[in-house]
């Protein structure tokens, strides 16, 4: 099943990749090879079945309400490509 | 002196003993090591960054989407160039209380996609019985590591047979454990519901040790438990009173090299004469939509879990002087192919008017897996099956084409749907090139996988130093 | 010209208050350094996992029950899905189909009978970073140049409450706002203060003809700080659908801005898309089923709620200062003082209490009561200064009960002679017709006293000498 130009770009959009023009139909391709094989799950009736959201039957796993020590800011903004003013800087959306 | 020290044939149980009787010292153990990296590695590959801890234990090698405080970890990736973490993970964690020191971090496929390691952003590993061959995948450099000498055990991680296919691509032992009894805090997420961290030695009863030394519930990671019962590192070499199921769908795939099928039926056949009990048995579906089931529910996953990687708090970042330009540059820019390829297929997956069709179908398609399996392991112990359907292949012979990769895993993704470990052992070369014997339990059954696979390791009796590089 | 029904529909943020985070332990506190209550957790750094705040969870249960809720068997995490510089993840863990708690109820009483609010969910989230937004026009949100992202509040536990659209008007929601807010404060789970964003309110408005099946299309009004600025821009917002409507015009789905400074709506200026959050379940948590004691135990620390109480009250002082004591929390305060007059006592604790910023619970009722029975025997600054100590741990009312109000109009009546003296056009006009005038007279005299005059005896002897 070829999926549309335009539903790669919506992914695409959705995902945050910017995919450059002349690569597009490229991905597209490789994409519908992909989803045709894997489509082949929608050939079982599967109506009555769960899914498995886990493979073990576990429930209730938590924490107390205790804390525990922080990074300090420095440890922080350590790893960060820019840092401004003790917080995380970003350009602005745009319009 | 380290001369004396030979990696290539020590196995940790060796290296272990040498330490106990004081016929090596810490440092000369570790330093045999970085020697002989620096005499095989600019070859091979196998370590994106070598650290050469000196300390009192069993050295061990980390694949790189192990996090380990202070040294740089990449998961293979440009996006994650020059992020260093500031905390271990538990499995690093747990080594380091062992005293196990580090000797490096390994190559792999670029966040744990693939199965050849040539999706690596730092370049493929070369396996060590023919260089211009892969040595499997996703955990590439940590199989290699262990089969070319350069670590005498690591650990690797397994999502869709990472672990156990580059075990048999390299003719060394691969565990993937069940589901929940390994931590992954702190290990580079690709598919939640899937990945587990698994130990890559010359041994069975290495492979024991260091699952032992590795596993239990985490307070840090909510989807772990503790081990219903201790791990056992086997001792017996019979296999009386088990009782082994061969799926006719996973032996008789298409697609498996004869000279894999002969190398495992003759292990099959040895299973026999140690006292087994072999038959015949059926997996209907698992084989027929397990590949299909696993390139839904990973990408969906995947595509989630790789969404933090954006330039703001760590890693690669884009020029840009806009919010979504620099998202979408920098993570055009930093990912590779093979992630940008799931990543897309993966939030097609999710996305509104397909959840049901493809993501949410795929998730009631790991409930029949499951169920297969269940049923089987009512009247067996084990089954078995060639871990991969070939040997070793080229470099770039797979590489262009997505879904011929994708076929390296048939056989090992079905028993990873349905959260159950699974054992690789060396059992015979075909055209030279290491073939693999998969052992799949029912859950928490990997005390019976290292006895059956230990059993059968002696009576191979299979020699783990490649051809190329025995003295 | 039709009649219009207004549909509005609530979505409420609650901050828990809890000491740590939602899914990482770092203390949960605000006002502290930017990013200096973080981990690698809430930074969602590689490979870090969430791990839920049982507190949390178990506050939920509790303001689920008091809303009258079901609570789950059973209920599941999810991812929602986008990208934000303030969501370090690239999603949210929240929930999705199965909440903690759904199909309840909250009664807003008003002097006609009780209003009742379908509660259609409550869930628990963890909450968004916070992003300052720098440049442009004075630090909006348009035109900026750059934005600093502080995770210190990332990651707070947040409860979010989803009503049926039953709410018919923007003072209505005031109502349900401002007793919710007491009902989450007297639990103990959150400060729920808008101005500090512990308590969020968007509002989905429409409107449609009396009598009219269906709904027409709504709009998202965002942005909103305090239950006044929530009550005017539903207003504003009805009115304009109704005027767009009768001039023939359509009314668009958007997401809205409401200016305090303006009065006005607006549109977001930026791209609005429709989100496509790609919801599935949170695969690195398992399923939440809460225990019988949880839940037992949750619905035991629920003490009356605020329209039941209102009710009982109502009886006693009247609707509007039951409401106000019970909005209030004052009615706790109230219960403890002893007084036959009660709507004196309501008034005293809604007025001049009120006013003195005295906190009610550490009041000693008993005290206080011997005060209000008091007060009219008492000069007024005596009284009003009495009031403004009875917080205070050593208060006793005796020490102000020591000055009686002068009542004796031998003593009274040359000062009241004076100032009628003093004021003859004054006593002219109120024998004209002005009785109005009756309080100038008062209150000259209470100046001339210093306040200690006996006000009823004061007015006695003025209206006897007035209507000569």
């Amino acid at each position: 099943m070829a999926i549309g130009k335009d539903d790669v770009l919506h992914v695409a959009e959705l995902a945050r990749l910017e995919i450059p023009e002349g690569e597009v139909e490229g991905v597209q391709g490789q994409l519908g090879a992909i989803l045709e094989a894997v489509g082949k799950v929608s050939e079982l009736d599967l109506s009555d079945v769960e899914p498995m959201t886990h493979p073990l039957d576990l429930v209730n796993v938590w924490a107390e309400d205790e804390t525990a020590p922080s990074l300090t800011q420095e440890e922080a903004l350590a790893n960060a490509p820019d840092a401004h003013d003790g917080s995380f800087r970003v350009p602005a959306v745009g319009g | 002196m380290s001369a004396a020290i030979d990696t290539l044939r020590l196995t940790a149980e060796d290296a272990s003993g040498l330490l106990e009787r004081g016929e090596a010292s810490g440092d000369e153990l570790a330093g045999a090591y970085i020697e002989a990296i620096a005499a095989r590695d600019p070859e091979l590959h196998a370590y994106l960054h070598v650290v050469g801890e000196r300390g009192e234990g069993v050295p061990i090698a980390h694949k790189d989407v192990i996090t380990t405080k202070g040294i740089p970890t990449t998961a293979g990736s440009k996006i994650l160039v020059g992020y260093t973490p500031q905390f271990d993970s538990t499995v690093a964690a747990r080594c380091k209380a062992a005293g196990l020191p580090i000797i490096g971090k390994t190559n792999l496929d670029e966040f744990a996609m693939g199965s050849s390691t040539e999706n690596s952003a730092f370049g493929p590993t070369k396996n060590p019985w023919d260089p211009e061959r892969v040595p499997g995948g996703s955990s590439g450099g940590s199989a290699a590591a262990v089969a070319g000498g350069l670590a005498p055990w690591a650990l690797g991680t397994d999502t869709g047979g990472s672990v156990k296919q580059p075990a048999a691509l390299c003719g060394v032992v691969g565990l993937r454990p069940t589901y929940g009894t390994v931590s992954r805090y702190g290990i580079v997420a690709f598919a939640s519901s899937l990945d587990q961290v698994g130990p890559l030695t010359k041994t069975v009863r290495d492979n024991a040790r260091l699952y032992a030394l590795i596993a239990g519930r985490d307070p840090a990671d909510s989807t772990t438990v503790e081990l219903p019962e201790p791990v056992a590192i086997p001792e017996s070499e019979d296999l009386k009173g088990l009782r082994i199921g061969v799926p006719r769908e996973m032996n008789e795939a298409e697609g498996i090299d004869p000279g894999v099928s002969e190398s495992v039926n003759a292990a099959i056949r040895l299973a026999e004469e140690l006292g087994a009990e072999v038959e015949e048995t059926s997996l209907p579906r698992s084989v027929d939509y397990g590949l299909a089931c696993y390139y839904l529910v990973a990408p969906a996953e995947a595509s989630s879990n790789l969404a933090r990687y954006d330039g703001v708090r760590y890693g690669h970042r884009a020029e840009a002087d806009e919010l979504t330009a620099l998202y979408s540059r920098t993570r055009w820019e930093g990912f590779g192919a093979e992630p940008k390829r799931r990543i897309l297929l993966g939030t097609y997956a999710l996305s509104a008017g397909y959840y049901d069709a493809y993501y949410g179908q795929a998730q009631k398609v790991r409930t029949v897996i499951a169920r297969e399996h269940a049923a089987v392991f009512e009247r067996f112990d084990l089954i078995v099956s060639p871990t991969s359907p070939t040997v070793a292949f080229r470099i770039g012979e797979k590489a262009e084409n997505p879904l011929a990769m994708y076929l390296s895993d048939l056989l090992t993704i079905p028993a990873n749907m349905a959260g159950l470990p699974g054992l690789s052992i060396p059992c015979g070369l075909s055209e030279g090139l290491p073939v693999g014997l998969q052992l799949i339990g029912p859950q928490f059954s990997e005390n019976t996988l290292f006895r059956a696979g230990h059993a059968l390791e002696r009576a191979i009796g299979f020699d783990y130093v490649p051809e190329r590089l025995r003295a | 010209m039709p009649e219009w029904e207004p549909i509005i529909g609530l979505e409420i943020h609650v901050q828990l208050k809890t000491r740590t985070k939602m899914f990482c332990r770092c203390e949960n506190v605000w006002g502290e350094e930017p990013n200096t209550r973080t981990c690698p957790v809430c930074l969602a750094h590689p490979g870090t996992l969430p791990v839920p705040n049982r507190k949390a969870i178990e506050w939920t249960v509790k303001l689920g029950l008091a809303l009258d809720c079901e609570i789950a068997s059973r209920a599941l995490f999810h991812r929602k899905n986008y990208f934000y510089p303030d969501l370090p993840k690239g999603y949210q863990i929240s929930q999705y189909d199965v909440p903690l708690a759904s199909g309840g109820r909250f009664l807003v009483p008003g002097p006609d009978g009780d209003r009742e609010i379908g509660i259609v969910r409550a869930h628990l989230e963890e909450d968004a970073a916070k992003t300052v937004h720098v440049g442009g026009a004075g630090g909006r949100i348009h035109g900026a140049d750059y934005s600093l992202v502080d995770f210190n509040r990332g990651g707070t536990p947040l409860v979010e409450i989803v009503t049926q659209p039953d709410v018919r008007s923007g003072e209505e929601a005031r109502s349900f706002l401002t007793l919710l807010r007491q009902t989450v404060v007297e639990l103990g789970i959150s400060d729920a203060e808008m101005e500090k964003g512990s308590l969020r309110c968007d509002a989905n408005v429409s409107v449609r003809e009396v009598g009219e099946p269906g709904y027409r299309t709504k709009t998202e009004l965002k942005n909103m700080n305090s239950f006044k600025f929530v009550a005017d821009a539903i207003a504003a917002e009805i009115e304009r659908q109704i005027g767009a409507y009768e001039a023939g015009d359509e009314v668009v789905q958007q997401t809205l801005h409401f200016d305090p400074q303006k009065g006005t709506i607006q549109a977001l200026r930026s791209k609005e898309e429709a989100h496509d959050y790609r919801y599935f379940p949170e695969p690195d948590l398992v399923a939440v089923e809460p225990p019988p004691e949880m839940v037992d135990a949750a619905r035991a620390e629920i003490g009356e709620l605020p329209a039941a109480r209102i009710r009982r009250l109502e009886a006693e002082v009247g609707f509007d200062l039951s409401y106000d004591l019970v909005a209030s929390g004052r009615d706790e305060l109230y219960a403890r003082v002893p007084g036959d007059d009660r709507r004196a006592v309501a008034n005293v604790l809604m007025n001049q209490l009120a006013a003195a910023g005295v906190d009610a619970a550490a009041v000693d009722g008993d005290e206080l009561g011997k005060l209000i029975e008091a007060r009219e025997r008492i000069p007024r600054q005596a009284f009003l200064d009495a009031v403004a100590a009875s917080g205070d741990a050593d208060f006793a009312a005796e020490r102000y009960l020591g000055e009686s109000v002068v009542a004796d109009a031998s003593e009274l009546d040359p000062v009241i002679d004076a100032i009628l003296a003093a004021n003859p056009g004054q006593v002219e006009a109120y024998r004209g017709g002005k009785e109005g005038l009756l309080g100038f007279f008062v209150g000259q005299v209470m100046k001339e006293t210093q306040g200690k005059a006996d006000a009823r005896v004061v007015n006695e002897r003025l209206r006897e000498k007035l209507s000569v």
